[in-house]
């Protein structure tokens, strides 16, 4: 077992290195930070430029092997190199990830809670009105971009603040700058920034799980178990409880973990659209100004998350189904 | 309804009509057989008139610029309004849409294909193959695809969308691929396999005779889903301008100019974010009805 996880644990390092590896060499060669120095007035003496790429190890007229193993060396000591302005990748990104994760904690906690709700009751009145509405409405959900879901709640938001007469739902960023006040006030107004975003986030996702805790949960109820539970006198609503829905959500939690880990680096539209400054607006803003060594850092993020995300899953698998922690143990 | 019921049912079917029906014809029938199917079927088929004929009715082409016109709501004139440039929405958003139906069907069929092939190679061959095939397929879920995509985009320069759809494609296989990877080897084991074999047909025979149309049914419903995949993350690169080069439109580059000026001219926005979302509403629909009638264990009544 120990040897198994050794070798999984390997190969996943393997991964990310070369995953890691190929997005460097990719961007160092697609991209052209020399183009952000051209055209200024004054123009800037190429001599100039060519010190400045060189100190960030961006100078295009270096061969790539050499950048890249400056850049590798720099990355095995946990140093990810500097960004096009001169600034440090780790701490740029590290402030990032914070903002992220303020963004995705509530619109996850609230999309899959919401979603495993629906989907469990539209399961036990299959082909009942609430089954069908739920059906019609996730389909519709499903099919809307999260960019034209963003932006129809921002319409949505400034026609509702024009009907209420006030500011009430804040479309753009994380906090007002400068805002007076205690913490009550402050919370308040994080608070009126957050709905829309955490709204257009949960909305897709709660229409996923819905989905996947539907079939899930119907594969469950004509388990003998949940029959024996019910003839065995428990009332219909503590077996359905106890015994379908605890065994219907261990897919969703392990399919929990792989969310997760996507969204670290995958709510590039609504970080972007709501001015969020967080993992994802950055990928779109370092591609689009040549930023090679912040390109490379967040792959190896992503990298990095999907594969936490795959072992938490695999933990999270084994500690909720008791065959497969069984099974582990014999 | 019971298995009995379901067996006298086919028997009394195939003795009508003299002779087991042909696939294709139980599977359509069950297909339009169901609202869902029809439905689908009926806006997915109404979409490409739309993008394909619809340009031929409008008086405007998608690069005309109306000077007497900007901004314009929609009148006689210009049946959907007009853009900050003059450009008819009409025109631009029916180019748009066709941009974006054809680089999504034709990426769909390309990652299906690829991943049938992957997945057959890995599962059937098995030893060395099938270790380097799953790490290729590990390797490309572990990179982020827009991120891949997003920087290759130069490339993508008007015109060369053929090779934007190929790149598309190369990220929307490997999960299907791990399945059909493992529907593989359990067809590996079957007698119809051993029989082609120990008569000498060489491996790839096997393959794309024997095993590939063996999973038919799982290949087209994930080629049908794969079709919004692709258009959902085609419009999503093309909003932030990475996707679809201009002079060249699609549904995404339109929804990005949209936004700016949804507010106040409405028919910006609506027109191409409608259009989108009921393509994507459609394929979904069809694919879903696909699967429920290529499975023979699903509908009818209660599981």
């Amino acid at each position: 077992m120990a040897g198994f996880l050794f070798r999984r644990l390997l190969n996943y390092l393997a991964l990310i290195a070369v995953a890691t590896s190929l997005a460097y060499a990719l961007a160092a060669t697609a991209l052209n930070p020399r183009a952000n120095y051209e055209g200024r007035n004054p123009p800037i003496p190429p001599a100039v430029v060519d010190a400045r790429l060189a100190e960030l190890n961006l100078d295009d007229r270096t061969p790539l092997p050499e950048r890249y193993l400056r850049w590798a060396s720099g990355v095995v000591r946990g140093d990810f190199g500097r960004t096009v302005t001169g600034g440090s990748v780790n701490q740029d990104l590290g402030r990032r990830i914070g903002v992220t994760l303020r963004l995705i904690t509530a619109g996850l906690l609230l999309g899959s809670v919401t979603g495993v709700l629906v989907g469990a009751y539209a399961a036990v009145r299959q082909y009942g009105p609430f089954d069908r509405l739920s059906t019609g409405v996730s389909f519709a959900v499903l099919a809307v971009p999260t960019v034209v879901l963003a932006n129809i709640l921002i319409i949505a938001a400034v026609w509702f603040n024009y009907l209420v007469g006030a500011h009430v739902l804040l479309v753009s960023g994380e906090a007002t700058p400068g805002m007076p006040g205690g913490f009550a006030a402050q919370a308040a107004d994080r608070l009126r920034h957050l709905v829309l975003p955490t709204l257009s986030l949960s909305l897709g996702l709660a229409a996923v799980y819905s989905r996947y805790q539907r079939n899930m949960m119907l594969d469950v109820l004509g388990a003998d178990f949940v029959r024996t539970a019910m003839a065995k006198g428990l009332r219909r609503r503590t077996a359905l409880v106890r015994h379908a829905l605890r065994t219907a959500l261990i897919p969703a939690v392990t399919y929990f973990a792989f969310t997760f880990g996507a969204l670290l680096v995958g709510t590039t539209f609504t970080e972007k659209i709501f001015g969020w400054h967080g993992m994802g607006e950055q990928l779109v803003n370092s591609i689009s100004a040549n930023d090679v060594n912040t390109v490379a850092a967040i792959s190896c993020f992503a990298a990095l998350a999907v594969l936490a995300a795959a072992l938490a899953s695999d933990l999270m698998h084994a500690v909720l189904d008791p065959r497969v922690r069984m099974g582990a143990d014999r | 309804m019971s298995v009995t019921d379901e067996e006298l049912a086919e028997q009394h079917e195939a003795g009508d009509r003299l002779g087991a029906p042909s696939r294709l014809r139980v599977v359509a029938g069950r297909f339009f057989g169901s609202f869902q199917g029809r439905a689908g079927f009926a806006l997915l088929a109404l979409m490409f008139l739309l993008a394909f004929a619809g340009p031929f009715l409008g008086r405007w082409s998608y690069t005309d610029r109306d000077f007497t016109a900007f901004l314009a709501p929609p009148s006689a004139d210009h049946w959907w309004g007009t853009l900050q440039t003059g450009a008819d929405v009409y025109a631009v958003t029916l180019r748009g849409m066709r941009r974006s139906l054809v680089v999504g069907l034709l990426a769909a069929v390309v990652g299906t294909t690829l991943a049938a092939v992957v997945g057959a190679f890995a599962g059937y061959f098995a030893g060395w193959t099938d270790r380097a095939l799953t790490w290729v397929t590990d390797l490309l879920l572990v990179l982020p695809a827009f991120l891949i995509l997003a920087v290759m985009s130069p490339l993508f320069a008007s015109g060369q969308w053929p090779l934007f759809v190929l790149v598309l494609a190369l990220f929307l296989w490997m999960v299907t691929s791990k399945i059909v990877r493992g529907v593989t080897i359990s067809l590996r084991e079957r007698e119809f396999v051993y029989a082609a074999r120990f008569m000498g047909v060489r491996p790839t025979t096997v393959i794309f005779r024997h095993i590939l149309p063996n999973m038919s049914s799982l290949l087209v419903v994930d080629a049908t889903l794969n079709v919004s995949a692709a258009i959902l993350t085609e419009t999503s690169l093309s909003y932030f301008g990475f996707g679809i080069q201009p002079p060249d439109v699609s549904l995404g580059s339109l929804i990005a100019d949209g936004t700016r000026t949804a507010l106040y001219a409405p028919w910006t926005f609506w027109f191409c974010a409608g259009l989108l979302v009921v393509t994507v509403l459609a394929v979904n629909m069809v694919g879903d009805s696909l699967r429920d009638a290529f499975d023979p264990a699903s509908g009818r009544g209660r599981r």
